[in-house]
């Protein structure tokens, strides 16, 4: 004797199932802030990885058949949350997680995701990191569940310490970060580079703040304006960089500013025209590199998206390089595909990405440029809308941007 | 000397919109006996409100609008959620505006998103006011400490000089004889918690186009308006005055001091060992951490505060 709401449960439920199994998908979890004071980085990530896997993936015959698609978990940039988060994504079934705000929370999900597979072997996870740029990710505590897609701040600082060696207007150099694994590298390998390179330059100032929680920059301002620096060198990000830009430009301080992450997420929009020959950054792409297609998919996704500004190149390098290792490898195992990225070439629109087998660090060709005004030549698109744009000074070839590893991999 | 000035603008400020938080805050507890933990809430509400009112017709409607509006919800909180909440003492109240930050909190995420809204100055306040030793100093900082100041000098007119003033006043020594001349003193409890909220929102108004307006911004100032009000003495407005301004120089100029802990030791003559973590702490990176250590500092030396009337 069948009720008819037995009947229509079960005809619920084989729906589900064949549902399901029509949309079987490749599942990336995104764990990054979207709340709190760095919710405007974290949502940028998540509609360029969103847009990417669904232009250069899924509308080129996605994955063996099926559709990348990523979804977003919330970390509030704490390296606690990214492990709840983490295990929350792994009872949702997700094998894959990306994360690229914070050292800390890299920290934090590189040390969770070890210990998982080491627990897990028939259910491993696997890492991509789009933006954590300490060093220590693909040195001492590199991971074979790790891989970076962006150079690290050694390698970073390698590209702007030669860059400097050769301005000699750099007499006085300021030192400024947040307060945390991040700030303390880049202030760390200023020291060091500059010292073996430019032993003339003065470190007349090194500040760190408390990470995302400065809103009135105008009290570092003036100790830099007193320190007498000429440059200053941030790796600030998100909100941190472009409050900092802006209470310099409040105060009329008339210093260069090297940083890295001025291209994008506010900061061009804070600058305006007082940032105009005064601020430098050190990037994998910028509008202004020729470039294939990028140009397109940029102008694209800022017209589907207004207000949020195509930035991150290395996502869309990501998502191609993540989807041809799992053809390549013809699986989703997450080791599998592990094993197909490492030593992978990947010609992109900039030239060619090497994921080093040594230590899961990309290669890739880096570009110092200023922020200029736009002639419509060489510097042909604006940023944000300011009217400003990025004009190449030095491009950096991915052989020129290798430095060594001291990465003993512990391989599975 | 420049470093000085400049820090020293700065400081005042910043001190400055402090005090319009704080104001509210410490008028609200001197009367009525609650310590409003959603203060900083209606601050953050005040900055949104503006926002959403400059989308529509500019900056200078939303600057009187905003802080009125924030003042209403700020009233109707008080007849029908503090009054109600009043009469099972005060854990309750304290309790009842600890959740209500939470959700306004929530309510801001809800509107407004979790994202930052692009809140900004209006064109005619962008730009240089003066010059001082060639550092620039913005037309909006001045424009801030006008408003401040503007406010100040409005509270005080109003508290000493009018009738509703005396009558508030009155109500905060004496409420039941207060009521017993026929006034009615919940309607003077509700208009000035609804007048401290107004505070708040005006302070949001100003502070969040300057600064950023976020759903984090209530809990970025939330602890630090405590501090003012318990450092000047609770219920004292000449002390959260005095205490702003001072707490808004501290923090401005300890960033600016590069000396060490070691340092600060060496003056009065005690050697830290060298290599200790602590002892290499700059005064600079103990900046966000001093106010908290003031508070502590006064609460152990001079509980009721720099110019508290009571004990407790």
């Amino acid at each position: 004797m069948k009720s008819p709401l037995f009947n229509r449960l079960a005809l619920a439920a084989s729906v589900m199932l064949v549902g399901g199994s029509a949309c079987a998908q490749v599942k990336i979890a995104y764990i990054d802030p979207l709340s709190g004071p760095f919710a405007n980085v974290g949502e940028a990530g998540l509609k360029g990885f969103k847009e990417a896997a669904e232009i250069l993936v899924n509308q080129k015959g996605g994955i063996m058949g099926q559709k990348l698609e990523f979804t977003g978990f919330d970390n509030k940039g704490s390296p606690q949350e990214t492990q709840l988060q983490l295990k929350a994504a792994i009872d949702q079934g997700f094998r894959f997680v990306t994360l690229g705000n914070g050292s800390g929370a890299a920290h934090s999900l590189i040390d969770a995701v070890n210990k998982w597979n080491a627990r897990n072997p028939d259910k491993t996870v696997l890492f991509f990191n789009y933006a954590a740029v300490d060093p220590t990710l693909t040195n001492e505590k590199c991971s074979f569940w790790h891989f970076r897609f962006d150079a690290n701040t050694e390698m970073k600082m390698e590209a702007i310490s030669n860059f400097m060696e050769k301005d000699k207007t750099i007499k006085k150099l300021f030192i400024i970060g947040q307060d945390y694994a991040h700030g303390h590298q880049v202030a760390k390998y200023t020291k060091e580079m500059l010292a073996a390179k430019r032993k003339d330059i003065k470190i007349v100032g090194e500040d760190l703040h408390p990470i995302g929680r400065v809103k009135d920059f105008a009290p570092y301002i003036a100790k830099i304006k007193a320190s007498g620096a000429d440059t200053v060198m941030t790796g600030n990000w998100g909100n941190d960089l472009s409050l900092l830009i802006k209470a310099a430009k409040d105060a009329g301080l008339k210093a260069r500013f090297f940083t890295y992450y001025a291209g994008g997420l506010g900061t061009p929009q804070a600058m305006g025209a007082a940032g105009e020959n005064q601020v430098i950054q050190l990037t994998e792409w910028h509008m202004n590199v020729p470039t294939k297609n990028t140009e397109k998919f940029a102008l694209d996704f800022n017209k589907k998206y207004p207000g949020v500004w195509f930035y991150y190149l290395r996502v869309n390098n990501m998502v191609q390089m993540v989807a041809q290792a799992m053809n390549t490898a013809k699986s989703t195992d997450p080791k599998a595909v592990a094993l197909a990225l490492e030593d992978m070439r990947m010609p992109v629109d900039t030239g060619e990405v090497w994921m080093r087998k040594s230590d899961h660090q990309a290669m890739q060709p880096l570009y110092i440029s200023i922020f200029s005004k736009a002639d419509g030549k060489t510097v042909k698109h604006d940023s944000e809308g300011t009217g400003y744009g990025w004009k190449t000074l030095a491009t950096i070839s991915q052989r020129d941007s290798q430095l060594p590893t001291s990465c003993i991999m512990e391989r599975p | 000397m420049e470093f000085v000035v400049i820090s020293l603008l700065n400081g005042i400020t910043y001190g400055l919109l402090l005090f319009m938080l704080s104001s509210g805050l410490t008028l609200i507890f001197s009367m009525m006996g609650i310590l409003n933990f959603a203060h900083a809430s209606f601050y953050m509400l005040g900055a949104y409100f503006a926002y959403q009112i400059s989308t529509w017709v500019g900056f200078w409607p939303g600057l009187l609008v905003a802080p009125l509006l924030v003042g209403a919800v700020g009233a109707l909180v008080e007849r029908y959620g503090l009054r109600r909440a009043h009469r099972f003492g005060h854990v309750a109240e304290l309790l009842f505006t600890f959740g209500l930050a939470f959700v306004v909190e929530e309510v801001v995420h809800l509107v407004w998103g979790k994202v930052a809204v692009d809140y900004r100055i209006p064109v005619e306040l962008d730009g240089t006011l003066f010059t001082l030793f060639d550092t620039s100093f913005p037309i909006y900082k001045g424009f801030m400490m006008l408003i401040s100041v503007g406010m100040l000098v409005a509270l005080y007119a109003l508290l000493t000089r009018t009738r509703i003033g005396l009558i508030i006043q009155a109500a905060l020594t004496k409420p039941d004889m207060v009521e017993a001349l026929g006034h009615n003193v919940p309607r003077i409890f509700m208009l000035v918690f609804g007048g401290g909220t107004a505070l708040a929102g005006l302070a949001g108004v100003i502070g969040g186009n300057a600064f950023v307006t976020e759903p984090g911004m209530a809990a970025a100032v939330g602890s630090i308006v405590f501090v003012i009000v318990v450092v000047g003495g609770l219920g004292s407005l000449g002390g959260a005055f005095v205490a702003s301004l001072l707490i808004g120089c501290i923090q401005t100029f300890s960033v600016g001091l590069s000396i060490s802990i070691t340092d600060v030791f060496a003056l009065v003559g005690i050697a830290l060992p060298a290599g200790s973590q602590v002892a290499r702490l700059t005064i600079t990176q103990m900046a966000p951490v001093l106010p908290y250590l003031f508070m502590v500092a006064i609460l152990i030396f001079r509980p009721r505060g720099l110019m508290g009337a009571r004990e407790s």
